[in-house]
């Protein structure tokens, strides 16, 4: 390769009389050049935003646990939460989908909450000689009711309560339910 | 000005303007022309597969539970998926041909010539790459067709003096195929391959530029950039590969609605069930016809002497070029290499064209293919073992094969053995199709047809001297006044009504008075003289012939095929079929899934048209 072999002008070369029909194939070759990106990029992009198609469970009451297994001293326990849940091509008949602390009173009101933290979605742990929940994460702490404690918690809102109803005189159904995180108002991930 | 004040700080920066002024206006001698277009195709190709491969990446997981169930995924369920898998294996074809077209125009020119020869040999390790891709791509849908096939081609890594079970074993990641066969599999397809071929197309682009375009002489206009004409060409090339590509995506819905759409999925990969149909990609079919032609320990020849002494051939054509013919000769090897291959592609299509056996083994292996895509997109979705596991609890899979393998030799199905093969031994016991449907109880009560081979015709019981039925049908039944022939059909309407079959239940709902007159008149022994012999649910000790209770229902079937002797079938007077399941000749699972195959009780998925079809996703 000689340096006279490149003909580089910062402009391009110029076309003699040929600058009109140059601009009609710079315009071609351009047009092609984009189809020819538009159809791998469209198709994968297509492809890629599909999961925005797919909606989170039902939502429905699940029967978590019975009364027998929740004793009536109003501190806070975690259960897991066992659902049919569909992941892509499987269906799980009986998988673990969440956990949720259950906390029955005197008067046998039983209280909800999703153990994922409103603040960032880790999990919160409840403390039974502080009589508080803390989240590992970021220290966030929420009261036994579920409400922020400290007022220097980064969460912007109290644990998520759920709805929580008594069948066959025994058996504890939640309404099992993850919301957005992050923000100070419960919107539910759908 | 701000803009060109940006961007001239930019190129201050980073000296881009010179970088785009030589890839732009890189000199054509003698002008641009359509026969330089066939590296810029190559790098097109390359790009559409390293875009649409890394979106088939975000979707896909290797495992032997998950590889077909995620392209099965890909391509019916995410929305665009058939068109990207279809980019993805069509353009990996197109490439296969664009990679010879761009060798030949090379050679010919005579581009590897001196002092392009390091060039050219680039050239031919990334020929190798693609190739290498293209193997390591057919396999990861873990679908019958690639898994067989690439256990061909695994194998003979087997035959390496040596070292070669070892080598074999490194290769697919343990002695069987498996998980890790895929994530070696899929670590080279899309990253140590991917990786090499950037690398060296890198070194192959620096030399081209380097060296310069090789101008076909003579040179019939002056010298040019390569902006526009030149990349004008050679975009009108890329469109006419890409044009190409999608034509090949839709070809089948072009002529029929329901066709598929993109490239095929067949079954999921099954090591029990041998895919006499496994072929390579028809880019490898000479090699595969190539080694039919070595019996024997001869195959290492076959294999990998003869092709490997090919390609040194070919890494040896710069110097051969440099004699007064070596460059005829050139032409004269790359042209009887590639006349050769194709002549042995031929051979190969027209072998198989002629095989009865591999049609019938496409054939088969297309319908479990879609069969497998159905039983995967049920509600229920695929268990987590993997959809091969759909395939073995289907009786419509599975039903033909095991009563091709255990009924057949006197049974037959619809004239068959269920597979559509005629067996060895004459049809000795009744025709099965449609078993206790209306047609079938009515024909097994017609005189003229109960002794043919269809029904008792080759049994023991062929004759009225040996069976009571056959003696009551043809002096009873067929003397019957039109009075007594209307009773019998009410009679036939309720022996089929208790097989509770799918196919019968919209009639057997409307005739509902009917069948029940017919059940009274069964029970009624001064009108129809069933209950002499046959119990109808009640229980009679002395009944000797088979209980028509539930007559042709799942639990009728199962019980009669585990054992027909029972004496609430043929007692002692069974003819020769076997106590299927205490024999251990059959599983119950296996006899449930002949008794459901014989009573149509497959999956079928409900009926769904345009929107309702959409929410069903």
């Amino acid at each position: 390769m000689s340096d006279t072999s490149k003909v580089a002008p910062a402009t391009g070369p110029e076309g003699v009389g040929g600058g009109r029909r140059d601009f009609f194939k710079k315009v071609f070759a351009s047009v092609i050049g984009a189809i020819l990106g538009l159809f791998p990029v469209g198709a994968g992009l297509t492809v890629f935003l599909d999961p925005l198609r797919r909606k989170a469970g039902t939502g429905g009451p699940i029967r978590v646990t019975t009364l027998e297994a929740l004793p009536d001293d109003g501190v806070p326990r975690k259960f897991p939460v066992v659902a049919t849940r569909v992941d892509a091509w499987n269906k799980f008949r009986s998988q673990r989908v969440g956990a949720v602390y259950l906390r029955r009173t005197k008067g046998n009101q039983i209280e909800a909450f999703n153990v994922v933290c409103p603040h960032a979605g880790c999990p919160v742990d409840f403390l039974p000689q502080e009589g508080h929940y803390l989240c590992p994460c970021h220290n966030s702490t929420f009261t036994v009711q579920g409400k922020i404690k400290d007022a220097g918690s980064p969460a912007a809102r109290g644990l998520d309560s759920l709805a929580v109803e008594v069948r066959n005189r025994r058996e504890v159904w939640v309404k099992f339910q993850n919301f957005e995180a992050g923000q100070a108002k419960k919107i539910p991930v759908t | 000005m701000k803009g060109v004040e940006l961007l001239n700080w930019l190129d201050q920066r980073t000296g881009y303007r010179r970088l785009v002024n030589e890839a732009l206006y890189e000199n054509v001698p003698g002008g641009a022309r359509w026969r330089y277009v066939w590296g810029s195709t190559l790098t097109f190709a390359l790009a559409v597969q390293f875009i649409t491969g890394v979106f088939l990446w975000m979707a896909y997981a290797p495992s032997s539970q998950t590889a077909w169930e995620s392209v099965y995924f890909i391509q019916d369920r995410m929305r665009g998926g058939w068109l990207l898998r279809g980019l993805h294996h069509y353009m990996a074809q197109a490439m296969t041909v664009l990679l010879v077209l761009h060798l030949m125009q090379v050679v010919i020119d005579g581009a590897y010539k001196a002092p392009r020869e390091v060039n050219f040999w680039f050239g031919l390790v990334l020929l190798q790459l693609v190739l290498a891709l293209s193997l390591t791509g057919y396999l990861l849908p873990w679908d019958q067709k690639g898994f067989w096939a690439t256990k061909v081609a695994t194998s003979l890594a087997a035959i390496v003096p040596g070292i070669g079970p070892g080598l074999q074993k490194i290769i697919i990641g343990g002695p069987e195929y498996g998980h890790h066969t895929l994530t070696r599999f899929f670590a080279l397809h899309a990253g140590a391959l991917p990786a090499l071929i950037v690398i060296l197309l890198a070194g192959h682009i620096y030399l081209f530029r380097r060296h310069g375009l090789t101008a076909k002489e003579p040179r019939r206009r002056p010298d040019a950039a390569f902006w526009p004409d030149q990349v004008l060409r050679d975009a009108v090339a890329c469109l006419a590969v890409l044009t190409t590509v999608l034509f090949l995506i839709v070809r089948r819905r072009l002529f029929s609605l329901d066709a598929p759409l993109g490239a095929d999925l067949g079954a999921p990969a099954d090591p029990s069930e041998p895919y006499s149909a496994a072929r390579p990609e028809w880019y490898f079919l000479f090699l595969f016809q190539f080694l039919k032609g070595f019996p024997g320990e001869s195959e290492i020849w076959g294999a990998l002497i003869i092709p490997g002494l090919l390609l040194i051939g070919m890494f040896l054509m710069p110097f051969i070029g440099r004699w007064k013919l070596g460059h005829l000769f050139n032409i004269g090897f790359l042209c009887s290499l590639l006349g050769g291959a194709g002549l042995l592609t031929y051979e190969a299509v027209a072998a198989d064209r002629h095989n009865v056996t591999y049609l019938a083994a496409a054939r088969a292996a297309e319908l479990e293919a879609q069969r497998a895509r159905v039983l995967a997109s049920r509600p229920a979705g695929i268990p987590p073992e993997g959809a091969v596991s759909l395939l073995h609890g289907d009786p419509l899979t599975q039903g033909p094969k095991l009563f091709a393998r255990e009924c057949a030799s006197c049974h037959r199905y619809d004239g068959h053995d269920g597979l559509g093969g005629i067996p060895k031994d004459p049809q000795s016991a009744p025709d099965l199709k449609g078993f206790a449907t209306r047609d079938w109880v009515a024909g097994l009560l017609n005189p003229e047809k109960i002794i043919m081979t269809n029904y008792f015709g080759g049994t023991r019981v062929r004759d009225a001297t040996e069976s009571k039925m056959v003696k009551f049908v043809q002096r009873d039944v067929a003397n019957y006044t039109p009075e007594q022939q209307e009773k019998l059909k009410k009679v036939i309407l309720a022996v089929s009504a208790e097989a509770q079959l799918r196919s019968e239940l919209g009639a057997d709902q409307r005739d509902a008075a009917l069948i029940e007159e017919g059940r009274a008149l069964l029970q009624n022994e001064n009108e129809m003289r069933c209950v002499e012999c046959h119990q109808f649910r009640k229980k009679d000790t002395t009944a000797t012939a088979p209980d028509l209770t539930g007559y042709g229902s799942r639990n009728w079937l199962i019980s009669f095929i585990s054992d027909p002797a029972h004496p609430n079938f043929y007692g002692k007077r069974n003819d020769r079929m076997p106590a299927y399941l205490s024999k251990e000749i059959l599983s119950a699972q296996e006899i449930g899934l002949i008794a459901d195959w014989l009573r149509r009780g497959w999956y079928e998925p409900a009926v769904v048209t345009g929107n309702v079809a959409k929410r069903v996703r």
